[in-house]
Formats: structure tokens, C-alpha cells, sequence
């Protein structure tokens, strides 16, 4: 049925279900070829990509990792040079938090929220599409710098004076500060559009308390990125600043100084950890309630403890600069907001083992991740606890435990329940379930291979092994557990070639995935698998925290939506209740423009401070034919 | 899954407007968002200025001219930015493109004073730190008045085509006012910072 088969204000009641799921298919699908690919704004198929890609940069980063493992295993090896591996670690580094970690989160947000608080695109949609480009700009921008060897060799947190005008030669640290430049740029879009979501997109009835808890978690952490990923995009953009026109924003002689950089890379770096543990902890507390078969024990504590969190992650900063001589009063206030940030996660540990423990859990695949995360996760805090008290901390500074300790909060933390999340939503979002079997292997492999490589390094830390030197000598007795510890990465690799694997052969062969395969009870389970272009034929209902449990059988909906243009709901913030129909815009080419315009921008400027005055106006035009109306339906109103 | 219809929707109106609009809220995610970048930058000019034995360095506090007569006209801007919120909201057609218009001229007018501030700083980026941040400063404020000026300019174009008479457009109007305000109120702490703190 075409469009001028179709009286303007027909509503969905007009059609019948199979013609209404027809004629919303055509409406807000993704046309076939290459235009339709770079034109969709569905924010199924850019989480997917986001996820595929941010996937794709985890394989390579760790096959970086392997790269230092091997250098490694023995005394005086010779595997790598000081100059590539400065880059390597860097790489391994910057390409593990801004390309995978946050990005992977956020595509997993951008993925599952519209879904889950039941509306059929994300808000601001064609912002969406604009920065998964602006995102992959930046990583194909870090990875071919590597190839070139221009490579960054400055370190994740690219401390000045190295990385600034005087030791940086060359192009390696710009480019650094300008990966930062795209990947924060695309952060920020979709914080705001994943709070926009939240607040005005729900289904009608989903107040603040029926919100899913992985919602609550994308929504806090999304303000965690609005207010802190801004510190990042300042640093780099004056470090770009000291680099090619000469200002002395770092430079003690001129009146700057060194440790402003800190301060302002600690300010984001520290919320940064949460940016990436909150969204797992979202996670972990849908796969715990589905496989508990109970709703979650503490709903209203986990959601504040989200709050504690997000809130005390932005008092925890200078903890990372314990040793470069800071008042002795300073250091004790970070101490003691550092150790108080523990309590929070604390009660969620609680929350999660009494649901558990009154539950019948099922140890599927997921939840088993889950029990990996909550073991390593609870040794990667008590380490944390110890390295916030400041003698401890100066005792084991820019060491192996060091290394150590954040490895076991970040993979342990974040990547576990990430990867049970893979095994959760993969039936939802590829329509095949993943391989039972296979997936415990993975999850027994990843966790031996994980604590064999990882335990090591903080005995390795504690006997003096400093960070980021790229051999050491036969004399200082580190050659037996670095060997150790380099053959232990090899099972978790082989853990991770096992996913892959799995992940891979399951898109094609595995089991049919029904709606609900897990009997969950969020809203995201009550549409296809995969969901349709327009997510669900008609918008949900809600009437409690989890419509799939209590409404078993039949999902309340509302009717009256039109037919003619992409349409959705607007509701009020804290009740939900329906405000208006709102119209939600249609494929379009042009963000895919407006980032090709913003990179040859971002890029041309690490050149010559000129090219943001040029380059401007590329970026200006494709910008205006974005925003200006086509005269189609959705702008009715 | 079996529908149950409990909800009919026909009647709500086709666009939510001010608090019903996501646009409205994904403007205040923006501005939350430019907000802390704008306080990091004044956060950055307080830890230079106290790490300094004095203040401005090697120079004298910038003249106090260009910058405040940019500042006046800003604050003045406020009064028709407030109209044409309110000829928004009633949807006046006719008001709102004069309004647009006026808002457009107040928009380019401070961009005159601020190409005489620079200059009128008496110091260089790249003489000392105290410059660097100024012109930061500076340069950022004038991204902020030169982005948004040329949004008021698209929309008000898009105001005399016939695109303008839509609920939709007075929403964008509105939006791009409430900006406006805030690229006016993010001003005046970095005036205060530029021009009189080197003067107590």
C-alpha cells in the first residue's frame, strides 16, 4: 500500500493487524543498497553497528595486548622495540576505553532503551546515525595512525610535559587529542539523545518507579558523560592548542602548569570508570531478575545507589594524583570519598545475592557471567579500597598492581556482564539464541584465563614491577611470573576466539529465537526477535515494573496513532501519561554528510589552525540541509 | 503477542510543545552539557590566577571598551528575546518574523565589539598563560554567538518560506530564544572574569 492509498489522518484502528504491521514496516523501514545503509536512521541498526564495531576494536586491542605479553614473558626480549611498544600501550589503552568500553555501552543503550521503555526510535534519531560515523572516524583515525606508525606513545592519560610541544614531536600525540575530539563528540550526542528518551518517550503508565533498572543505569550514566566528558574535549582541545599555535596553558615557565592537565583528565577519567561500570550494572540487574525468576530484591536502594554513585564519582579524581604532592587535607578527603564510593556498590552486591538467594535461579549462560563479574568484581574493589588509602597508593603507584587492580574492575566489572549481556539480548537482537554449551566454555576459559593472567600482576606490582616499561632485566627475578601470567592470556584469548566464534556461527545456525526465549519480563521481550523497523506495531501499555510477568498473556496497548508519518509517543516525566503524538523523522543522508564534513575538519586542524575556519563551512551547509523541512508528513503538525 | 487496546490517543494534539517537546529538553541537555564546558574554562582561569604571584601576568587588565559595550548589548537583547518567546507561544506569525529579524540584527551586532576585544586584551595567546586562557575564553564565547546566530539566520529564512506557518516552527523559534539566553547568561561570569577580576 502506498502512501496516497492513505487518507492523512488515518489512524492504526483503520487496519486490521496484518495490514498494520505491512504498512508500518514500509514506513519506517531502511530501503535495500548503499544509500539506505548510510541514510537509516533506526536505531536497531546503529546500535548493531555501534556493537559490531566497538567488538571489532576490542579483538584488535587485544591482540595488542598479546603483543605485550609477548614482549614480556622474558627478560631482555627483543619481540618489540621501546618505540613501538610506547605506541602499542597507548593504542591498547586509548583504543580499550574510548573505542570499546563506553562506545560498547552506549550502543547496547542505544540498542535496548527506546525498546525497553517501549517507543519506536530513540529521540533525535538522525543525530544517532551522525555519530556512529563520527565514532568510526575516529577509530579508523587512531588505528591507521598506528599502521603508519604515527601512532600515539604518550599513554592512555597522555601526560604533559611528554605529550606536549617540547617532548611530543610530531603528529602522535595530536592525534591522540583529536580520537579524543570525535569519540567524545559522539559520546555526547548520544547521552543527550538516551536522557531525552528516558524522559519523554516512555510508554504511558511506565512511571519513575516501573523504569527498567538497566534504563535507570543508561539514564545516570548518560549525565555522567554530559558533565564530565566536557573536561576531556577542554584538555585536548588546549593540549592541541600548546601543540600548534603556542599557548603555554602547560608550560610552568609561561605561568601554566603541568598538573592542570591531570586535574582536568582526572575529572573526566575518574567518572569515566563509572560511565563504563554503570551501564553493566544495569545489566547485571536485568539478567539476575529474568534468571531469579523474581522481581529484583531493593529496586528504590539499587536505583539510589546508581545516584551515590554517579554523584561520588566526581569526587574521587585526585585519588589518581595521591603522589604528585598535593595538601595532605586534599589527599584525605579523596581518601575518604574513595572508600565511601564503595558503599553503593556494596548494596547493589546485596541486592543482587538476595535476589538470587530467594529466587530459583537458572544458570544459563548469562547468569553465570554474572557470578564471574560478582567474584572478580568484589577482589578488583578491595584492591580498589586499598589503593585509595594514600601510603598504600604511593607504595604501588604506576606498578603491575596498579595494572592489576583496574584490569579486574574493568574486565572484571564491566566486560564480564557486558559479555552475558552478548548472551541475553543476542536472541532479541539477531533473532538465533548463542550456543548453550559453547557458552560456558567461554565463561569457565575467560575466568580461569582472566585470574591466572590478572592475580599475578599485583604479586608482580608489589615486588617492584613498574608499568609500561617494555623489558627488564634477568636480574630483578620477574621472568618466572611474567612468563606465567603471558601463557595464562593465552586461555583468555582462547576464551575470547571461542566467542567470537559462537557469536559468529550462532547469526547464521543457531537455534531460532522465539520473542521471549528467557521468560523476561521487560518490554523489549514483548515485540519480534528481531524487532520490527517500527519496534511494536502498537505502543505498550504500562501498568506495573514488569508488564511481561504480570500480564502474561495479552500486552495493553494504546490505539490512534496515524498511519501516514513515523509516529510515536510523548509522555510526562514522572507519571508518564501521554502529552502528544509526536512525529519522528525519516532516513537521511545528510548526517552521514555532516560527519564525512566534521572529520575533514577535526582532521585537517591538526594541521593547520585555519582549517577550523574552512572547514566550518562544509559542516554549516551539510548541517542546514539536515534540519531544513522536506515537506513530508512528519512535519506536520 | 495478543494486543489489548486500553489507551486511545487520537485526540492528542500532532506536536508537543515547551516541556512536551523533546526538542525543548534536548536544547537544556546541550546547554547542561556547554554549561560545564564553559565553567572548566573559568575553573582553568581561577587555578592559573591562584597558581600566579600576580595577576594578570605581564600585562594590564584588558580594556574595558569593546567588552562592555558587548555586554550591554546582550543584556538589551534579553527584552526582545523575551517577545519573541511570548509571539511564539501565541503563534503570531507576523510578530515573530519581525521578531526574528530583530533578534538576527542583535546577534551580528555584538560580533563588531567583540573583533575589537580581542585586540583590546593587550596581550597575546601565545605571550603567556594568562593570554592563552583569555583568548580561550574569548574564542570560545564568540563560537558560541557565531553558531547560534547563524541558526536564528536559517530559521529566520525558513520563517518567510512557507515552511514558517507551523506549530513545529514556532517550537524551534522558541528553542532558539531560550539559546539565545543562554548564550547571554554564560557571558557574564566570563566578562566578570576577563575584565574586573584583574582589577581587585
Amino acid at each position: 500500500m502506498s502512501t496516497s492509498d492513505i487518507a492523512p489522518d488515518a489512524r492504526d484502528t483503520a487496519l486490521q493487524e496484518k495490514a498494520l504491521a505491512e504498512r508500518l514496516a514500509s514506513l519506517w523501514a531502511t530501503p535495500r543498497g548503499i544509500l539506505g545503509a548510510l541514510s537509516t536512521v533506526d536505531h536497531k541498526i546503529i546500535g548493531r553497528r555501534y556493537i559490531v564495531t566497538a567488538f571489532i576494536f576490542l579483538l584488535l586491542g587485544g591482540v595488542l595486548a598479546l603483543a605485550i605479553r609477548i614482549q614480556l614473558a622474558r627478560p631482555e626480549n627483543r619481540f618489540l622495540g621501546a618505540d613501538i611498544y610506547n605506541q602499542v600501550f597507548t593504542v591498547h589503552g586509548s583504543n580499550m576505553m574510548f573505542l570499546f568500553a563506553v562506545p560498547v555501552m552506549e550502543a547496547f543503550g542505544v540498542y535496548l532503551v527506546p525498546l525497553m521503555v517501549g517507543t519506536r526510535n530513540i529521540a533525535f534519531p538522525r543525530l544517532n546515525a551522525f555519530s556512529y560515523w563520527i565514532y568510526l572516524a575516529g577509530g579508523i583515525t587512531l588505528w591507521a595512525a598506528l599502521a603508519l606508525d604515527m601512532g600515539p606513545d604518550i599513554g592512555w592519560f597522555a601526560y604533559v610535559p611528554l605529550s606536549g610541544p617540547q617532548f611530543g614531536a610530531g603528529k602522535r600525540a595530536d592525534i591522540w587529542a583529536q580520537m579524543i575530539t570525535f569519540t567524545e563528540l559522539s559520546a555526547l550526542a548520544v547521552a543527550v539523545e538516551i536522557v531525552v528518551t528516558v524522559f519523554k518517550q516512555r510508554a504511558p503508565g511506565m512511571s519513575l518507579d516501573r523504569i527498567p533498572l538497566f534504563v535507570w543505569s543508561m539514564l545516570v550514566t548518560s549525565f555522567l558523560i554530559i558533565m564530565a566528558m566536557p573536561a576531556i574535549m577542554v584538555a585536548s582541545t588546549t593540549l592541541i592548542l600548546d601543540r600548534l599555535v603556542g599557548t603555554h596553558f602547560y608550560n610552568p615557565a609561561e605561568g601554566g602548569d603541568v598538573l592542570l592537565w591531570q586535574h582536568l583528565f582526572w575529572f573526566f577519567g575518574h567518572p569515566e570508570v563509572y560511565i563504563i561500570f554503570l551501564p553493566a550494572v544495569g545489566m547485571v540487574s536485568s539478567i539476575v531478575t529474568t534468571f531469579a525468576r523474581r522481581p529484583i530484591v531493593g529496586y528504590l536502594p539499587l536505583v539510589l545507589a546508581l545516584f551515590a554513585t554517579g554523584i561520588l564519582a566526581f569526587g574521587l579524581w585526585v585519588h589518581h594524583m595521591f603522589v604528585v604532592g598535593l595538601p595532605r587535607v586534599g589527599e584525605s578527603f579523596f581518601t575518604a570519598s574513595s572508600m565511601a564510593i564503595a558503599v553503593p556498590n556494596g548494596i547493589q552486591i546485596f541486592c543482587w545475592l538476595a535476589t538470587l538467594w530467594d529466587g530459583r535461579p537458572q544458570f544459563r549462560t548469562p547468569l553465570l557471567f554474572v557470578v564471574a563479574f560478582i567474584i572478580t568484581f568484589v577482589i578488583g574493589g578491595l584492591t580498589g579500597v586499598m589503593v585509595a588509602s594514600v601510603p598504600l597508593d604511593t607504595q604501588v603507584h604506576d606498578t603491575y598492581f596498579v595494572v592489576a587492580h583496574f584490569h579486574y574492575v574493568l574486565i572484571g566489572g564491566a566486560v564480564f556482564p557486558l559479555l552475558g549481556a552478548v548472551y541475553y539480548w543476542y536472541p532479541k537482537i539477531v533473532g538465533r539464541m548463542m550456543n548453550e554449551r559453547l557458552g560456558r566454555w567461554v565463561v569457565a576459559l575467560l575466568f580461569v584465563g582472566f585470574n591466572l593472567t590478572f592475580f599475578p600482576m599485583h604479586i608482580l606490582g608489589l615486588i617492584g614491577m613498574p608499568r609500561r616499561v617494555y623489558t627488564y632485566g634477568p636480574e630483578m627475578h620477574w621472568g618466572g611470573l611474567n612468563l606465567f601470567v603471558s601463557l595464562s592470556a593465552v586461555i583468555l584469548a582462547v576464551g575470547f576466539v571461542l566467542f567470537f566464534y559462537d557469536a559468529i556461527r550462532s547469526a547464521f545456525s543457531g537455534e531460532i529465537a522465539p520473542e521471549n526465549p528467557w521468560g523476561a519480563p521487560t518490554l523489549e521481550w514483548a515485540t519480534s526477535s528481531p524487532p520490527p523497523s517500527c519496534n511494536f506495531e502498537r505502543i505498550p501499555v504500562v501498568s506495573g515494573s514488569y508488564p511481561l510477568w504480570e500480564e502474561p498473556h495479552a500486552l495493553s496497548v494504546a490505539t490512534g496513532l496515524r498511519i501516514n508519518r513515523r509516529e510515536l509517543l510523548v509522555t510526562s516525566i514522572s507519571d508518564a501519561s501521554p502529552q502528544a503524538r509526536e512525529s519522528s523523522p525519516r532516513n537521511s543522508i545528510w548526517p552521514f554528510l555532516a560527519a564525512i564534513a566534521s572529520t575533514v575538519m577535526l582532521l585537517s586542524s591538526i594541521f593547520s589552525p585555519w582549517a577550523v575556519v574552512w572547514g566550518s563551512v562544509p559542516i554549516a551547509v551539510t548541517l542546514i540541509m539536515w534540519f531544513w523541512p522536506k515537506g513530508t508528513p512528519e512535519d506536520i503538525s | 503477542m495478543r494486543h489489548r487496546a486500553v489507551l486511545d490517543v487520537s485526540d492528542l494534539p500532532m506536536h508537543g510543545l515547551e516541556a512536551a517537546s523533546p526538542t525543548w529538553w534536548g536544547t537544556f541537555g546541550f546547554m547542561l552539557l556547554e554549561g560545564t564546558g564553559f565553567a572548566l574554562v573559568i575553573a582553568i582561569y581561577l587555578y592559573l590566577l591562584s597558581l600566579a604571584p600576580q595577576w594578570p601576568i605581564g600585562a594590564q587588565p584588558p580594556r574595558l571598551g569593546p567588552g562592555t559595550i558587548l555586554t550591554v548589548i546582550l543584556v538589551i537583547s534579553i527584552v526582545p528575546n523575551y517577545w519573541i518567546l511570548k509571539w511564539a507561544r501565541e503563534r503570531d506569525l507576523r510578530k515573530v518574523r519581525v521578531g526574528i529579524v530583530v533578534m538576527s540584527l542583535l546577534g551580528i551586532a555584538p560580533i563588531i565589539p567583540r573583533a575589537f576585544e580581542f585586540p583590546a586584551l593587550g596581550i597575546s595567546w601565545d605571550s603567556n598563560a594568562y593570554g592563552s586562557i583569555l583568548w580561550t575564553m574569548l574564542g570560545l564565547h564568540t563560537t558560541h554567538i557565531v553558531t547560534d546566530v547563524a541558526d536564528t539566520l536559517v530559521l529566520a529564512a525558513l520563517m518567510f518560506t512557507r515552511h514558517g506557518d507551523n506549530p513545529r516552527r514556532f517550537g524551534d523559534v522558541q528553542d532558539n530564544a531560550l539559546y539565545w539566553n543562554f548564550v547571554v547568561l554564560t557571558w557574564l561570569p566570563l566578562y566578570i572574569c576577563i575584565y574586573w577580576l584583574p582589577r581587585l
